[in-house]
């Protein structure tokens, strides 16, 4: 199996050598009359489908503001569900336009893989415990079995937190999400870690959500954020300015309800976001209106954070780290000027 | 030299008329064919990954590995150590789950193998029913079942003790913990003791068979060289005055710590190989049985052999000869298979190495490369020792 997947991925990076590199994603994308977006295969908050089979999440959200940005169409979008192993071979392999699957940013990746265009949700790994278990910090973990995903940054990062405060733990690593949780489920484990927003997703999953606890410490840094392929540029920025678009939008107070009323505001800084002043959509091949369109059609940032992952759905999430800067948080888009 | 006044002397044929040379230009070229492939697969690959920016070679091997591993016996493993180490770590549990699973499908399949010859009509029922349940259910399937079915219902070591309770021995959802031994000095005597015993045991029965030989007079020698083997270690552990400590297992907060460990990944990795192999087995080892002509049966009854000796002596040395080639081809599948273990926890090559190196470092050339070498490598050892006992053990025509 393991051995089927290396070959395909061979095969594919192979394939890829082919792909035209020139800015030419945008003329295929309106010719072909949607934007092709990898996501997760079932993450829910971040992107997951919903009972009617219409996806939906935060992940999901960029994508379809990307359709807003170049169709005027939330809709004008298709779903290509990858596995972590072969997210980034479909995104050089030109089989998606833009991936948005809460993917780390890292140095490597980005040298690798694509060219990030920004952070949608800052996270960091984390630790669930059961309640019953009267644990309040990490540091009391000692001798603990933890569950986790094989082949991630999170084995990693939990082997050298366990290493640097001397704690003596045994690593149980299954190679689904799914399979994690069941294990954890069934008390193969007393400690389960992964990204804390996945901590909070695939609680819901279990058996008593209730009895469990996150515990305090972010052991690690993970910027999640959707990423192009290296090499077109203008793609490249309609990816990052319509995520800053969304960011820019909360900042300013506009939202899918006030937008069109919003675009005949007499602040310029509104108008420029707005597009009913100046060229900014232009300079990258879309309509003026591009953002607009984006925050009419899919919402600001803070209205999309808060439909999929806010302290009002299921996973329960603090804006935290991911409240506009302003607000003391990191979420800080350049200005649109 | 008679050749040229031979009269009926036929001429040396034409270079292409020539059977054996013709031969020899097409082995060549299909040589050269094979060859040029292998290189044009290599050189390709090469400039490919080049291309790509992919690194090649074995150094990766040297650098830290930095993931824990759930089991590592025998290897001393850090999360400091190389991926070299982690190789080490999946081959001795792959090696370890492959051989245990062996020896206990072969016992199992030979007993159930029988069972299914049995005259009683439950018994023989019963051996049916096992194989055609095990034997048709998929594998995958099989280990997935027996993981949750050791684990799912088997209280948590919290629900069992205490905090701080010194624990001997305890199943819980951790796996079979017992306390550890060690030796304490002089212990090695007792090892010293093992080694003379089966010497002795196997020079008595050498001895045996040279006297029945000559006299005709039995000797048992199984029962003596049992007893030896069994008796002097544990002469020599007593004398010395027990030099062996039982270090227990302590509760900790989460669970329990120090003392001896078999996970229940492995346990349900083993009980899946083992029953599925064991149906395949059982079947080979019937079919074995039954080969052999019934005419050997009554020939030995006639001549007067007990019912016993005339199973060991007369039926089982012919079966032996069908069933080891296609036990063979099951000793292969049961190692094959071992890497199935990806699917639960446990750590074996295919996961921590093909799997968790791969996924860490992208050497996907070097590390497929030898896990396919180590595969090839247990697979040709395998054949290679029972090619060896199927030779001696094959029909002795005289």
């Amino acid at each position: 199996m393991q051995l089927v997947k290396s070959i395909a991925v061979g095969a594919a990076l192979a394939a890829s050598i082919g792909v035209a590199q020139a800015d030419e994603t945008l003329d295929a994308v309106k010719e072909k009359g949607f934007v092709q977006c990898g996501v997760s295969q079932g993450l829910p908050g971040f992107s997951n489908p919903d009972d009617q089979g219409d996806w939906t999440g935060l992940d999901v959200d960029f994508c379809r503001a990307m359709a807003a940005a170049v169709f005027n169409d939330a809709d004008a979008v298709k779903f290509t569900p990858l596995s972590a192993k072969v997210r980034f071979t479909a995104l050089t392999s030109g089989e998606i336009d833009v991936l948005s699957r809460n993917t780390t940013w890292t140095m490597s990746r980005d040298s690798d893989f694509g060219e990030f265009v920004g952070v949608n949700y800052y996270d960091g790994q984390g630790f669930m415990v059961p309640t019953s278990l009267g644990v309040s910090s990490a540091l009391e973990l000692d001798g603990a079995a933890v569950c986790t995903n094989t082949g991630t940054t999170t084995e990693l990062n939990v082997a050298d937190y366990f290493r640097a405060n001397n704690l003596e733990y045994t690593v149980v690593a299954f190679e689904k999400a799914d399979e994690v949780v069941a294990a954890y489920d069934a008390g193969r484990c007393d400690v389960y870690t992964t990204d804390r927003s996945g901590l909070a997703a695939q609680r819901t999953k279990l058996a008593a959500p209730d009895d469990h606890v996150v515990l305090p410490e972010i052991i690690s840094k993970e910027p999640l954020g959707p990423l192009v392929r290296h090499g077109d540029s203008q793609w490249g920025d309609i990816a990052r300015w319509t995520l800053n678009c969304m960011i820019n939008a909360e900042e300013a107070g506009i939202t899918s309800a006030n937008a069109a009323e919003m675009a005949n505001s007499d602040n310029p800084g509104i108008q420029r976001i707005l597009g009913s002043d100046g060229d900014l959509g232009a300079k990258i091949g879309l309509d003026n209106a591009f953002c607009a369109n984006v925050v009419t059609l899919v919402g600001n940032y803070g209205e999309s954070y808060d439909r999929n992952v806010g302290p009002d759905t299921a996973l329960k999430l603090e804006r935290g780290v991911n409240a506009l800067w302003s607000d003391g948080g990191l979420m800080y888009a350049a200005p649109q000027r | 030299m008679a050749k040229t006044t031979d009269p009926l002397a036929v001429p040396a044929p034409s270079f292409w008329r020539d059977p054996d040379k013709r031969a020899i230009v097409y082995q060549g070229l299909v040589l050269a064919v094979i060859g040029w492939l292998v290189y044009a697969m290599v050189s390709n690959t090469a400039n490919n990954m080049e291309a790509q920016g992919l690194a090649s070679g074995f150094g990766f091997l040297k650098s830290s590995a930095g993931f824990g591993i759930i089991s590592t016996p025998f290897v001393p493993y850090t999360e400091e150590a190389s991926y070299f180490v982690v190789f080490l770590v999946g081959l001795v549990n792959t090696v370890i789950v492959a051989f245990v699973g062996c020896v206990l499908a072969l016992f199992l399949g030979f007993f159930i193998g029988i069972a299914r010859l049995s005259k009683n009509w439950l018994v023989q029922k019963i051996a049916t029913f096992y194989i055609e349940l095990f034997r048709n259910v998929p594998l995958l399937l099989q280990i997935l079942f027996w993981y949750s079915a050791v684990l799912k219902p088997l209280p948590g070591p919290r629900e069992l003790h205490e905090k701080g309770e010194e624990v001997f021995f305890s199943i819980n959802n951790r796996g079979i913990i017992f306390a550890e031994p060690v030796g304490q000095p002089g212990f090695e005597n007792v090892w010293y003791a093992l080694f003379a015993a089966i010497v002795v045991a196997w020079l008595v029965s050498k001895l045996a068979a040279v006297r029945q030989m000559r006299t005709g007079k039995q000797f048992p020698s199984f029962a003596v060289g049992l007893l030896l083997i069994v008796g002097l270690p544990l002469v020599t552990y007593f004398a010395l005055g027990r030099p062996l400590d039982m270090v227990p297992a302590e509760m900790s907060r989460f669970a329990l710590s120090g003392g001896v460990t078999i996970i229940p990944e492995f346990v349900a990795l083993l009980l899946a190989l083992v029953i599925y192999t064991a149906a395949y087995i059982a079947e080979i080892v019937r079919s074995g049985i039954q080969a052999v002509s019934h005419g050997q049966t009554e020939a030995a009854s006639a001549l007067g052999v007990k019912p016993s000796h005339r199973m060991r002596l007369v039926v089982v040395p012919q079966a032996m000869r069908v069933i080891v080639p296609p036990l063979t081809s099951q000793f292969l599948n049961l190692t094959k298979n071992s890497s199935l273990a990806t699917a639960i926890a446990y750590p074996d090559l295919f996961s921590v190495f093909a799997g968790t190196t791969l996924n860490q470092t992208g050497q996907a050339v070097e590390i497929m490369a030898m896990t396919l070498a180590v595969y090839l490598t247990l697979s040709l050892l395998t054949s290679g020792f029972m090619n060896w006992y199927n030779s001696r053990i094959a029909l002795v025509e005289r």
